[in-house]
């Protein structure tokens, strides 16, 4: 039998469902994997190995009983910013410390009755807010392609315990491009749904008008029934919608004769060749099996950045007003002047952190609330009506995930704006509400290091299906391939 | 007096807590947080826990729809919550899930008007908007304020729906206020929206300013009883500086009700920036014609449409119909007396008159009250049969409100039926006449003395004496019979 940390989720589901694999057993071999693999990579923060053993004995008994169970026994990490009753959740930061989540984020709650397995809870940028995991106030993750490259982040801990195989998906979010970009640097396929799919109750916020939950998978068909298992509108979170489309199906559906736009104005100039050349790579494949490829123009695009930066602040600066140390998280004792005390409690915020709320508290600011967080959200009504007009002509889009490779620890971490930069492709999705795919284009080496491409996949609102219909393509193409990868490089 | 002499431009910002809901604005936990132990009626939501979402209750929309429509509002087909940005301890989120006109706020209503007679004028108060937020939570200062080593807070109330409504400053006195204020108790209980009396349940920021001063702000008003008294206050300091030559600082000031005044909050008056945006986590709300439709078709009968049916069913006068809707509790009583004792306009004297004094008297409401309306018709129907007189029934009242007991029990405990016995009241009024010799010689020409004679006949039997009977045997007893 091949190596359980290398199965993918149906396969264990299947199997698990059959009596002819336990869940402990899974449970077993990923937290032995886990013990070996985690202190080189950083992938979890907390291992929840008595809770995992735990729910894995349920579900065998679940079995015993006759349940079929859609993700029986499928190991799953969930990101540090998403709440697992029980578990500790920091969000990557000191002002949470020994904070205990009271309840289940309802993806979570469903992943569990669906039979899934959460492992532990994983690494992030603090607060989601990063590229990188250089954020994280517990240390970045390794990206196990290369012990120098970044994973990615900000859902950095997620994407490597997936391509490292200490999980079998992950969740992660995508506030501007946090599932994304971690899954494109560790050669993943990660999704960001369209906004109002998947429940954000249990998700802390970072920039609620933008992020959605994500997930990680290294087969198309993994991603669909881990997503499958999680949608549904959610009561406790009114920006939820009831989509009426099967995800299940789209994988096995052809791609003959859809229209695929090559986003001219994120494909040019500033776009490293190694990238580039994954982008047409994927468009000849597509072509091959009867895709038409055009050039599609979002023409404003170019001022994506600035208009996500503006709102992810301000949203940021009033989201993260509640961490002041008086109901929960890490506090001194309070003593004298509460604002003082306030201001103690929230100096524990990482100087990234510190200035997303003092930019976005200042965007918001009277006298200038209309200058940037107004003039940004009327941007954002126009990109959406651009890629309206774009899919008139076009059902799917592509253009790269990210403008580079995966980019050196320290690289970046001086300068902000350079960090900011490397979310260039991924914002204009999130501001648009649109669900988007990374899917991993092969490799191409560098200095004696093999390291991961990828591009993504760009559907109308609502259709987040056509992504998995043509990343399926890709997929038995034998182009987008995901595999488990040890450090450093070594493919499994 | 002074208030006379000088323009008083009155505005307030009344707070409706939405106290008939089942449920918190934006969380499943209890409307009705009284007398809970503290942090028990919470839960992620309005704890506002990392990763909580609040979802609004449809049913604060309608309630507020309807006060709208109530207030003569226009009512938005599209309204939007926004987030009102400040620290303080009382929130669990350190900002405010409201509503606001600006910076890309809509709220769910504005321009509206809320009128009421006053000196046989109809006033119309204008309405500027009304919108929908959540109650903090509640600070307790074990020692009192500024005398506490520390402060308590108890989140039970946190995300309860308000209503916060705001009136244009046109308000011209303190009295006007105070009719206002009941007009308004009156609209919300005839709506059935919030219950006006349970603590809390009513609160106001007033603005007040007197002709060559400044406008004062005065926060912090926690009841509807407290918002005449520190309007009145706030004049009356305001127009003393003006008329003592000083001048009135431009300030925001805290009534203080156990001292009856209202004090500088002394802070540094600086613009607080509240830094609005659009709640994310809640969708723009969308009214169709339906829907607002239903909800208006839904609406209960108002106090003025209540007035005038008084007024063409029960064939009182205009003011009698008007002072009874006033107090929604008091045109129920009315017409639940009506019901059992037919004759409408005996039932609203005696409730304009012995009744209120009963409430006046003992401060309470007139649910409190100890005189059902069953025992008021009871009684009614004593007196019309001559059981005992009008005068024996104010005395029985009061007993009835005193002891909760029925008016038949209070009248045969206290021996109080009338006395039609001629022979009885022949012996009382001889006693009389030997005791005032006096006054029966004068009787023989001056009717006063007369009347004096009876009123002795009257008060020896504690006014339980056939007035008829009295008066004829008084006479007799004068003519030598
Ligand atoms: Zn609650």
């Amino acid at each position: 039998m091949e190596a359980v940390f290398k199965m993918g989720a149906s396969r264990i589901a299947s199997a698990v469902n059959a009596g002819e694999l336990s869940a402990k057993e899974v449970v077993a071999a990923y937290l032995e994997r886990i013990a070996e693999l985690n202190g080189k990579l950083n992938a979890y923060l907390h291992v929840d190995s008595t809770g995992a053993r735990r729910a894995a004995s349920s579900v065998d008994d679940s079995v015993v009983r006759g349940e079929r169970l859609s993700l029986a026994g499928v190991p799953v990490a969930i990101k540090d910013v998403i709440s697992v009753r029980g578990l500790p959740i920091t969000c990557g930061s000191r002002v949470l410390r020994g904070y205990v989540a009271p309840y289940d984020a309802t993806v979570v709650d469903r992943l569990k009755r669906a039979g899934a397995i959460v492992l532990g809870t994983t690494n992030t940028d603090e607060f989601a807010m990063g590229s990188s995991t250089e954020n994280s106030a517990y240390g970045a993750s390794r990206n196990p392609w290369a012990e120098d490259r970044v994973p990615g982040g900000s859902s950095g801990g997620s994407a490597v315990a997936v391509s490292g195989g200490m999980a079998t998906a992950a969740l992660g979010t995508d506030t501007g491009g946090s599932v994304r970009l971690p899954a494109c640097f560790t050669g993943l396929f990660g999704l960001k749904p369209s906004y109002g799919a998947l429940s954000r109750y249990g998700l802390v916020s970072y920039a609620n008008s933008l992020e959605q939950v994500g997930v990680f998978a290294r087969s198309v068909d993994d991603l669909a029934l881990v997503y499958s298992a999680m949608l549904g509108a959610d009561p406790k979170d009114g920006t939820t919608t009831n989509f009426s489309w099967s995800i299940r199906d789209a994988p096995s559906r052809g791609v003959e004769g859809l229209r695929l736009g090559v986003v001219a104005e994120m494909a040019g100039e500033g776009i490293h060749e190694a990238v580039s050349s994954a982008l047409s790579t994927t468009c000849k494949e597509l072509e091959r099996n009867g895709v038409s490829v055009g050039e599609a123009s979002i023409k404003h695009i170019g001022y994506s950045l600035e208009a996500y930066y503006l709102i992810a602040m301000s949203e940021a600066s009033s989201n993260l007003a509640r961490f002041d140390g008086v109901r929960y998280g890490e506090h001194p004792a309070f003593e004298g002047d509460w604002n003082e005390e306030y201001s103690r409690v929230r100096s524990l915020f990482g100087l990234e952190v510190k200035r997303r709320i003092i930019l976005g508290a200042f965007a918001l600011s009277a006298g200038y609330q209309e200058m940037y967080y107004g003039r940004a959200s009327r941007f954002r009504t126009m990109l959406i009506h651009e890629f309206r007009e774009a899919f008139k002509q076009f059902d799917v889009l592509i253009a790269p995930t990210s403008p580079t490779p995966p980019f050196r620890f320290g690289e970046k971490t001086q300068d902000p704006l350079t960090m900011y930069l490397s979310d260039v492709d991924t914002v204009p999705v999130n501001l648009a509400g649109l669900p988007a795919l990374n899917v991993p284009v092969g490799t191409f080496t560098i200095d004696g290091t093999t390291l991961p491409l990828g591009v993504q996949l760009i559907a109308p609102y609502g259709r987040d299906e056509l992504l998995f219909t043509v990343a399926s393509q890709l997929e038995r193409s034998g182009l987008s391939i995901a595999r488990v990868v040890e450090p450093w490089g070594r493919i499994v | 007096m002074a208030e006379s002499d000088h323009r008083v431009m009155i505005g307030l910002e009344v707070h409706v807590q939405l106290n008939r809901l089942k449920t918190k604005l934006f969380c499943g936990c209890r409307a009705e947080y009284q007398g809970l132990p503290p942090n028990t009626n919470v839960c992620p939501v309005c704890l506002g826990l990392p990763g909580s979402l609040p979802v609004l209750n449809k049913l604060a929309v309608n309630h507020a729809i309807m006060v709208a429509k109530a207030l003569n509002c226009t009512i938005s087909r599209s309204f939007n919550f926004v987030r009102k940005n400040y620290f303080y301890p009382d929130m669990t989120k350190n900002f405010q899930i409201s509503q606001y006109e600006k910076a890309g706020g809509v709220p769910v209503a504005h321009s509206g008007w809320l009128g009421f007679a006053n000196d046989s004028s109809e006033r119309r108060i204008r309405i500027r908007r009304i919108q929908i937020e959540e109650d903090p939570g509640r600070l307790e200062h074990p020692e009192g304020i500024g005398s506490s080593k520390y402060v308590l807070v108890d989140y039970n109330r946190a995300g309860v729906g308000l209503l916060e409504i705001v009136t244009e400053p046109d308000l011209a006195s303190p009295d006007e206020a105070r009719v206002f204020i009941q007009k308004l108790r009156s609209v919300l209980e005839h709506l059935g929206v919030c219950d006006t009396s349970r603590e809390g349940a009513i609160r106001a920021d007033a603005n007040v300013s007197v002709d060559g001063g400044n406008r004062v702000e005065v926060k912090n008003i926690s009841s509807y009883k407290e918002i005449v008294k520190a309007i009145e206050f706030e004049v009356l300091r305001q127009t003393k500086i003006i008329e003592a030559g000083g001048s009135v600082i431009r300030e925001t000031r805290h009534w203080v009700e156990a001292k009856g005044m209202t004090i500088s909050s002394r802070q540094k008056e600086e613009e607080q920036d509240y830094r609005y945006f659009p709640e994310p986590d809640i969708p723009i709300v969308s009214l169709d014609e339906d829907t607002l439709q239903r909800i208006l078709d839904s609406m209960p009968e108002l106090p003025d449409a209540r007035a005038k049916r008084f007024v063409e069913q029960y064939g009182l006068k205009s003011y009698d119909a008007n002072v009874l809707v006033l107090d929604k509790g008091l045109a129920d009583y009315f017409e639940e007396t009506v019901r059992l004792y037919t004759n409408p306009k005996t039932v609203a004297n005696w409730i304009q008159s012995e009744i209120l004094r009963q409430l006046n008297e003992k401060k309470i409401e007139i649910n409190q009250l100890a005189v059902t309306p069953g025992y008021l018709a009871e009684m009614l129907h004593m007196i019309e049969t001559g059981e005992i007189s009008g005068k024996i029934g104010k005395r029985v009242l009061v007993e009835v409100a005193n002891t909760g007991l029925p008016p038949r029990v209070v009248v045969e405990r206290l021996g109080l039926t009338r006395i039609a016995d001629v022979e009885f009241i022949r012996r009382v009024a001889e006693e009389v006449f030997r005791e005032n010799p006096e006054a029966v010689e004068d009787a023989k020409r001056d009717q006063e003395a007369v009347n004096y004679l009876i009123g002795q006949v009257m008060k020896k039997t504690r006014g339980r004496a056939d007035p008829d009977v009295a008066n004829k045997v008084v006479r007799q007893l004068l003519n030598g019979g």
